[in-house]
C-alpha cells in the first residue's frame, strides 16, 4: 500500500476550482517533485494535503497508510506524520520558537502514545538538530519566525521538520526567497532526513532545487492535473525546454 | 474602650426602637442604607468614634453624587437599597460539608488550575474544621512578621488596635469624596488589609490575602490600606487565581499605597471573580477605586494585575508621583470572554521632579466582550524632566468582541516626554493554522499566542503568580475559538 495515494481530487478555492481530477501516490522512501507553471494548482494540493480551512474538496479523495486523510483535522493529520513546510511561514510574536517546537513535539508523541519529553532532553535535541541546519543557538530564544530573514524562516521549517521527524513531508516552494547558499543547507537538511519509511512531496517552480534534492519522481502540474510524470531527467527537460511542450503534448 | 463607647453611642443615637434596628445582633442586616445602617456596622465593629465620623461624613457625600455614567460598561441600574450593607460570616453549618457537596464545575476548573487538594476545600468554603491545617502556616508566618516590626492584620483589627496609623493615613490617598463608589465604600466598608513596614525594613515575605488572618465574607466592600514607612520594602499579592465562592454582585473596594522616602511597593493582584455564564447572567460588578501615593522623593509603587473576572470591571490603578524622582509603574493584563466588559486603565499624575513612569497594558477580547483601555498620564508643571512611557495593546479572538483605547495626555511642563504606543491584532487564522500543523489543538494553539502576547506582564508577577495566571489565562479562554 503507498503511503499517500491521492484519488481524482477536485478542490476549490474561494469559489474557483483549482484542483481537477488530481491522481498521485507516493511510497514511503520515495521522493516526489511537483512542478509546473504558477497557478496550476501546486500550493492548493500542499494546504488540501495539510487540511488548510479555505480549500474545500469538491470530489476524490486522500488517504495515508490507508485512511481517509481529508477526513482528519489538521492537528490529527499532523499527529498521523504530515508535516507542511509553508511557503510564507508565519510571524507569532512573542511566542518562543523553542517553546512552540516543544509543544508540537509532546502534541505528536502524546499522539503516538509516547512519554512527553523533558526540556533537557529537548533542548539537547534541539541543539543537535540546530548545529545540522547551521542556525545559531539564539535562534531558539525569538519569537517564532519573529523578524527573521525568508532564508531564515525557510531554514526554521526544515528544522522543525528534522525535529519532529514526520512521515510525509510536503515542502511548498522550501526554495523560492534562498540565496544558493541557504538552498544547499535547506537541501542538506531534506537529505539527511531521507530515510526508507518517509517520503517527500516537493513542491517547486525551479529545476534548482532538484540539483541538490534528487527526486525519485518528477511531475507537472497544469490545470489542476498531473499532465506528465517522469524521473529526474524530466526536471532537466523542463528546465531546459520550459513548460509549454508539455502543456502542448497534453492538450493534444 | 473606645470601642465600647462607640457601641453605646450607636445605641443611644438610633432613631428607631422598632424594626430593623432591633435585629442588630442578626448575622446579616436587611437590605438598605441609612444612617443607622452605618451606625450600626460601625458598632458590630466595635470601631472608635473618629472612624463612625469618617464613615458617616462619607455616607453624607455619597448621598449628593450621581453615579458615574461616563465608562464603556453597560449593566442593569443598580438598587443600593436592596442591598444588605453587613453580613456576618456564616457559621460553619451552614457550609458544604466536604467537596463532596460542592458543585462538581467549580471543582472541575481547580483541577484544571492544578490547585492542590487541601486548597480546594478552602476555596470552595467548606467548614473550616474540614479544612486542611492551614492555622499553623499562618502562625509561623505571623512570628516572623512581627519579628520585622511589619503590622499585617485585617482592616478592623488595625482600627482598633493602631487607630493612629488609620487616622494618619486613611483617606490620605482615596478621599472620602474621591468618586461615587469611593464614596459608598468609605461609608459602608466592611473589612479588608492593612499593612505597617516600619521605617528601613524589607518585608521578609510577600505579603498575601491568603495568609490574612480575617473574617469570611468581607468581600464586598474591602477597604486596603498599605503604608510603607521611609527606605522600607514590601510586595503584597492580592487575590488568588482560583474562582471564589462570593455572593455579592456589587463590589466596590479601595486600596490606598502610601510609599514615603525611598520606600517600595508592589502590588499583585489576581481577580478571577465570577463573571457570568454565556449570556452574562450573574456575574460580579466590580467597581474598585485604586490608588498609590509616592509621598517621598525617590520612591516607588508599582501596580501589575491580571485580570479575569467579573461581568464589569471598572479599575483604573493609579500613581500620584509627589516626591522627586518618584516612579510610578502600571503592567496589566485585561482578559474579557463571552459578554465580560471592562474598561480599565491607570492614571499617572507626575507632581515631582525627575518622576517617570511606565505603563504596559494588554487586553484580550474573545466572544462578544467588550473592552476599554483608559489611561491618562498628566504632567503638572512642576514636574521638569518627567517621563512616561505608556504602550499599549489590544488582542482580538473572534470576530464579535471590542477593543478600544482612550489615552488623555496632558503635559504642562515642556522638558517632559512622553510615549505613547498603541497596538491592535487579530490572532489569525494563519497564526492558528501554522500550530495546528505542527499538531498543536486549536485551544492551545490559542493559549500559546496569548500567553506569548503577555509576556511582559507576567514577567512582572512574583514567580508562582505567573506560573498561576498563565493557566488562569488559558481556562479563561476556554471555548473562546470554534
Amino acid at each position: 500500500m503507498a503511503l499517500l495515494d491521492i484519488n481524482d481530487l477536485h478542490a476549490r478555492v474561494a469559489g474557483t476550482d483549482i484542483l481537477k481530477g488530481l491522481s498521485l501516490s507516493v511510497n514511503a522512501g520515495e521522493v516526489h517533485a511537483i512542478m509546473g507553471p504558477n497557478g496550476s494548482g501546486k500550493s492548493t494540493l500542499a494546504n488540501v494535503l495539510a487540511g488548510r480551512d479555505d480549500y474545500e474538496v469538491t470530489a476524490g479523495g486522500a488517504t495515508l497508510d490507508g485512511t481517509d486523510l481529508l477526513d482528519m483535522e489538521p492537528e490529527e493529520r499532523a499527529h498521523a506524520g504530515v508535516f507542511l513546510a509553508f511557503q510564507y511561514p508565519v510571524e507569532i510574536p512573542g511566542v518562543n520558537n523553542t517553546y512552540l517546537l516543544r509543544a508540537a513535539l509532546n502534541a505528536v508523541r502524546a499522539a503516538r502514545g509516547q512519554e512527553e519529553i523533558s526540556a533537557v532532553d529537548f533542548m539537547k535535541l534541539a541543539r543537535e538538530k540546530m548545529k545540522a541546519m547551521e542556525m545559531d543557538a539564539g535562534f531558539l530564544n525569538r519569537g517564532v519566525n519573529e523578524g527573521f530573514s525568508g532564508g531564515e524562516k525557510k531554514r526554521n521549517e526544515v528544522f522543525q521538520m528534522s525535529v519532529l521527524e514526520p512521515r510525509l513531508c510536503v515542502l511548498d516552494e522550501t526554495d523560492s526567497g534562498l540565496d544558493i547558499d541557504a538552498l544547499k543547507v535547506v537541501a542538506e537538511g531534506v537529505n539527511a532526513l531521507r530515510s526508507p519509511d518517509r517520503a517527500f512531496v516537493l513542491v517547486t517552480h525551479y529545476q534548482r532545487l532538484l540539483d541538490y534534492i534528487e527526486p525519485d519522481f518528477v511531475h507537472v502540474l497544469a490545470g489542476g492535473r498531473i499532465i506528465r510524470s517522469g524521473d529526474k531527467s524530466l526536471a532537466l527537460e523542463l528546465e531546459a525546454r520550459g513548460y509549454d511542450w508539455v502543456l502542448e503534448e497534453a492538450a493534444a | 474602650m473606645s470601642s465600647s463607647n462607640a457601641e453605646v453611642e450607636a445605641f443611644v443615637d438610633k432613631k428607631y426602637k422598632h424594626g430593623w434596628v432591633t435585629d442588630i445582633e442578626s448575622d446579616t442586616f436587611p437590605p438598605g442604607l441609612d444612617e443607622n445602617v452605618i451606625r450600626a456596622i460601625s458598632a458590630r465593629k466595635g470601631e472608635p468614634q473618629f472612624m463612625l465620623e469618617w464613615r458617616l461624613k462619607a455616607f453624607e457625600t455619597w448621598k449628593q453624587m450621581a453615579e458615574p455614567e461616563w465608562a464603556h460598561v453597560d449593566y442593569p441600574k443598580i438598587d443600593y437599597q436592596a442591598i444588605s450593607y453587613f453580613s456576618a460570616p456564616k457559621s460553619d453549618a451552614d457550609k458544604p460539608k466536604s467537596l463532596d457537596e460542592v458543585d462538581p464545575k467549580l471543582l472541575e476548573t481547580y483541577d484544571k488550575l492544578g490547585i492542590p487538594l487541601h486548597e480546594r476545600a478552602r476555596l470552595a468554603g467548606v467548614a473550616v474544621d474540614a479544612v486542611f491545617d492551614s492555622v499553623s502556616v499562618t502562625t509561623t508566618f505571623r512570628d516572623k512578621l512581627a519579628e520585622a516590626g511589619v503590622i499585617f492584620c485585617s482592616f478592623s483589627e488595625a482600627v482598633r488596635e493602631h487607630p493612629e496609623l488609620v487616622q494618619k493615613y486613611l483617606g490620605s490617598v482615596v478621599p472620602r469624596s474621591d468618586n461615587y463608589f469611593a464614596a459608598l465604600n468609605s461609608a459602608v466598608f466592611s473589612d479588608g488589609s492593612f499593612v505597617y513596614i516600619p521605617k528601613g525594613v524589607r518585608c521578609p515575605m510577600e505579603l498575601s490575602t491568603y495568609f490574612r488572618i480575617n473574617e469570611l465574607n468581607t468581600g464586598q466592600f474591602e477597604r486596603t490600606l498599605i503604608v510603607a514607612d521611609e527606605g522600607s520594602h514590601v510586595s503584597y499579592l492580592e487575590g488568588c487565581t482560583a474562582p471564589m465562592r462570593d455572593e455579592n454582585q456589587l463590589h466596590a473596594a479601595v486600596v490606598e499605597l502610601v510609599a514615603l522616602e525611598g520606600a517600595e511597593i508592589k502590588y499583585s493582584t489576581v481577580q478571577n471573580w465570577y463573571p457570568g455564564d454565556e449570556n452574562g447572567k450573574g456575574g460580579i460588578y466590580n467597581f474598585v477605586t485604586k490608588r498609590g501615593d509616592c509621598r517621598g522623593d525617590d520612591s516607588k509603587i508599582s501596580w501589575t494585575q491580571v485580570e479575569t473576572g467579573s461581568a464589569i470591571t471598572w479599575k483604573y490603578p493609579s500613581c500620584i508621583l509627589r516626591g522627586k524622582n518618584t516612579v510610578g509603574e502600571f503592567y496589566s493584563v485585561a482578559v474579557t470572554n463571552n459578554l465580560q466588559q471592562a474598561d480599565t486603565g491607570t492614571k499617572m499624575i507626575h507632581i515631582g521632579e525627575g518622576s517617570t513612569s511606565t505603563i504596559v497594558s494588554k487586553g484580550i477580547s474573545a466572544g462578544r466582550a467588550n473592552q476599554s483601555y483608559r489611561g491618562l498620564v498628566k504632567v503638572l508643571p512642576q514636574a521638569k524632566g518627567a517621563r512616561n512611557y505608556t504602550q499599549c495593546d489590544s488582542l482580538l479572538i473572534g470576530k464579535e468582541c471590542g477593543a478600544h483605547t482612550f489615552p488623555y495626555m496632558e503635559v504642562r511642563n515642556a522638558s517632559a516626554k512622553v510615549e505613547h504606543e498603541a497596538t491592535t491584532s487579530r490572532i489569525a487564522d494563519d497564526q492558528l493554522f501554522y500550530c495546528r500543523q505542527r499538531g498543536i489543538s486549536e485551544e492551545d494553539a490559542v493559549n500559546l499566542i496569548v500567553n506569548g502576547f503577555c509576556k511582559d506582564v507576567f514577567r512582572e508577577l512574583p514567580m508562582e503568580f505567573a506560573v498561576e495566571a498563565q493557566a488562569l489565562l488559558n481556562v479563561s479562554l476556554e471555548g473562546a475559538v470554534g
